[in-house]
């Protein structure tokens, strides 16, 4: 016969105390998990989503980043003219050969400077890349000294407003137009024309094309052709996995460092759990001794334990996730060490995760509550009856 | 005397549930050492930086590169003592895993602003000999097992191709704080392969180190350069050593941040732990202060009686937590390799870990203290825990 539920309801009613200090530790340690988790989701998404697999970034050889590739004017017409590049409806060829340049802005609220990246596109490049939408003001004119701020650039630096104006490579710069690129990385970044930023750094050389394939399948025959070339020295990859490779050390940093703290927290919380188990089980020695008299056997009893602390998991693992969707409201931002620029992302929720944090605070629970439990069940009844 | 002794005698009289909850601080005071330890390794490379040093870069940001004719001009500068240059060289060792900093240095002139990098003589001349001469820190020869005579090849990221070194020094650090994973070599090695494979970016300098003739001229010397190449092609951005460093920490400065919470969320949760500890113990001895207080001890008596059990029990475990911090410390700066190149555990953490200590005890035993003051002689007697 089983114990009934009410009765461990009441067990946690009755210290009110001891189960909010123990669910409120263990909250803090699942609001840290989930934290971590929502954050590396952010990265994961704000990167992966910033390209798409029918694009492919050609870069120079082991460069790694676009801000230290280099292609030269030459090079760009020979990987502009492959077969598999398609062809927009204007009869030119989908491709955006681009500069990318950092610069250093100063933040609006600490003004503390950060390589922010200027991207000189061709004006094909918004084609390309269809997330991208200007949301306010309008597309800088080609030919001209205009640029257009990322939704997170024009709101966090200095001077990349709508209507503001920059000064870098002798020139002023006027911000036209804001775009929001659903929140992958070309937010963090500020767009001009190619040509006029290649005349403004003096630099005659392209960073990086952006090709559009006709057909998604054929991108292995274009990567083997353009890589064994003889005049060209480039690697080409696809958008996506570019932009995931870019952060990979960024986001391994944040689930190693976060996955480790995570566990440790949880140790401490475990223990805060172990303890009120046990002084749960040791105050109620005469009780179980009762219950076992009755006719109850140590399964119930240990079930009835182990529902106690699974509840105190579950209490945990509810207020850490409540306080940690609010994280969702911020948006943290860094630079990233490989392509050493800022980059803003936000605290993403999955369903995903809240089912992993409920697993974690129903694993710290059962953790806590496995060995009092059995201690419990294990109660000479005839001993456990004289307990005062 | 008798007051500890009491102490002493409580706090061991459930000798597991003490254990757990020393075994819980020992677990968060180390942890928040370690995390401690991991900001402060953040800070170092500024914290290291001499005040009589200017770094000079283009004011667009560090990715653009300045002439080397630049060197000369800065040179003639009233206040200017000597002037040297570096290019980061940002090349892989094998795989990208292996990241350390390499600068190539111009050789004649960089060591001589960098007194804390110190080098044995004869190996100094055999690098200064050798063109493709390499002088690497002591970090890297124990991370990576260097020898004076090695060959090592870098593949270039940002100057491609493949480039080949041989070690011909190895340097160390004059204080803890001094990073020695770092690899230099020559900048003329570096611009004369350059003149050959891409004229255009020849004799180009990515930083230049100015050496003050005072520390006090800081402010004028770096307005002073600045001013020289005002409109220019390459304006200049002129700032401290350790502004240029902390420049690099303020880019990353969300992490430490959040590092610098997280360290402190670790405390509230040993503090929830302690407290529930305490809250149980008082709980459990209710009856007993009903009848110290029945024989006349006063408030004022259970409380020192509660916050001495608390704290003893707290900073017990902080001590242990407190050693175990240095031997994990040092372990984990040494897996890290040469990601924290200065790691160590500064006297501020163990301040900050000792405070935390004694903290949680206090705070833990608050509210305990207010209930077992308050509890009325009569309700306690009936009490059954």
């Amino acid at each position: 016969m089983k114990i009934p539920f009410s009765y461990t309801l009441r067990n946690l009613w009755a210290r009110k105390l001891t189960t909010v200090l123990t669910a409120g530790g263990m909250a803090l340690v699942v609001f840290v998990f989930a934290t971590v988790l929502m954050l590396e989701e952010g990265l994961r998404k704000t990167l992966v989503e910033t390209g798409s697999y029918d694009n492919v970034v050609v870069i120079r050889r082991s460069a790694q980043t676009e801000v230290q590739s280099a292609i030269d004017r030459v090079q760009a017409a020979l990987i502009e003219s492959q077969p598999e590049v398609a062809f927009g409806a204007d009869g030119e060829r989908m491709v955006s050969k681009e500069t990318i340049v950092l610069v250093n802005l100063n933040k609006r609220d600490s003004d503390k400077p950060t390589n922010v990246m200027v991207r000189g596109v061709a004006p094909r490049g918004l084609t390309l890349r269809p997330q991208v939408k200007i949301t306010a003001g309008r597309m800088f004119r080609p030919g001209s000294s205009e640029i257009v701020a990322g939704r997170n650039a024009a709101e966090r630096f200095k001077g990349a407003g709508i209507g503001e104006t920059l000064w870098f490579g002798q020139r002023e710069w006027l911000v036209v137009g804001t775009f929001d690129a659903g929140k992958s990385g070309f937010d963090s970044e500020i767009w001009g024309d190619a040509d006029q930023l290649m005349q403004a750094f003096r630099r005659p050389i392209y960073s990086a094309l952006l090709v559009k394939l006709n057909d998604p399948a054929r991108f292995n025959e274009l990567k083997t052709r353009l890589e064994s070339d003889q005049r060209l020295t480039v690697e080409a990859k696809r958008e996506t996995i570019f932009y995931a490779d870019q952060s990979e050390v960024l986001a391994n940093f944040i689930r190693y460092l976060g996955l480790t703290l995570s566990i440790i927290f949880s140790v401490g919380a475990i223990i805060g759990a172990m303890i009120t188990m046990y002084a749960s089980v040791a105050s109620r020695t005469a009780e179980i001794g009762t219950l076992r008299a009755l006719g109850f056997r140590q399964r119930s009893v240990m079930a009835a334990f182990m529902f106690e602390a699974i509840l105190l998991g579950l209490v945990g693992g509810g207020v850490g996730l409540f306080l940690a969707s609010f994280m969702q409201f911020f948006t943290i931002s860094t630079m990233n060490w490989q392509s050493f620029s800022e980059l803003a992302f936000s605290f993403t929720l999955t369903p995903g995760i809240t089912l992993k944090t409920f697993a974690f605070a129903l694993i710290m629970g059962v953790v806590g509550g496995f060995l009092p439990a059995m201690r419990a069940a294990k109660l000479p009844i005839i001993d456990a009856l004289r307990a005062a | 005397m008798y007051y500890l002794k009491l102490i002493f005698r409580n706090a061991l009289r459930h000798k597991l549930r003490t254990g757990l909850t020393v075994l819980g601080i020992v677990v968060a005071i180390l942890a928040f050492g370690l995390l401690r330890t991991v900001v402060d390794a953040w800070y170092h490379g500024s914290d290291a930086a001499s005040k009589t040093r200017l770094v000079t870069r283009n004011s667009i940001s560090l990715v653009f590169s300045m002439p080397l004719t630049y060197s000369a001009k800065i040179r003639q500068l009233d206040g200017v003592k000597a002037v040297s240059h570096a290019n980061w060289f940002g090349g892989v060792y094998v795989t990208e895993k292996n990241f350390f900093p390499q600068f190539a240095v111009q050789a004649s002139t960089y060591f001589d602003l960098y007194p804390e990098y110190i080098v044995p003589p004869e190996q100094m001349r055999d690098f200064q000999r050798d063109r493709k001469g390499a002088l690497v820190g002591r970090k890297l020869v124990d991370t990576y097992g260097f020898k004076i005579g090695d060959q090592v090849s870098l593949r270039g990221t940002i100057f491609p191709g493949n480039w080949e070194f041989v070690v011909r020094g190895i340097y160390d650090g004059a204080g803890d704080k001094t990073d020695t994973s770092q690899f230099f070599f020559h900048w003329d090695y570096l611009n004369e392969t350059m003149k050959k494979t891409a004229p255009r970016r020849a004799n180009s300098v990515g930083v230049y180190i100015i050496s003050l003739a005072s520390a006090d001229r800081a402010a004028e010397v770096a307005a002073a350069v600045d001013h020289e190449f005002k409109n220019s092609l390459a304006e200049t951005l002129t700032e401290t050593e350790q502004a240029f460093q902390l420049g690099f920490v303020s880019m990353t400065e969300a992490i430490v941040v959040a590092i610098k919470i997280v360290s402190f969320l670790v405390i509230f949760i040993i503090m929830a732990v302690m407290a529930n500890t305490m809250a149980m113990t008082v709980r459990e001895r209710m009856a007993e202060y009903a009848t110290l207080k029945a024989l006349g001890f006063g408030p004022r008596h259970l409380a020192v009686m509660i916050f001495g059990e608390s704290l003893a029990i707290a900073s017990f475990g902080a001590a242990l937590g407190i050693a175990l911090t240095f031997p994990v410390a040092d372990k984990f700066g040494k897996s890290m390799g040469t990601l924290f190149p200065v790691f160590f555990v500064v006297p501020e953490t163990v301040y900050m870990q000792i405070a935390a200590g004694v903290i949680v005890g206090a705070v833990a035993a608050l509210l305990p203290c207010v209930r077992a003051a308050h509890i009325r002689i009569v309700d306690g007697l009936r009490s059954v825990g």
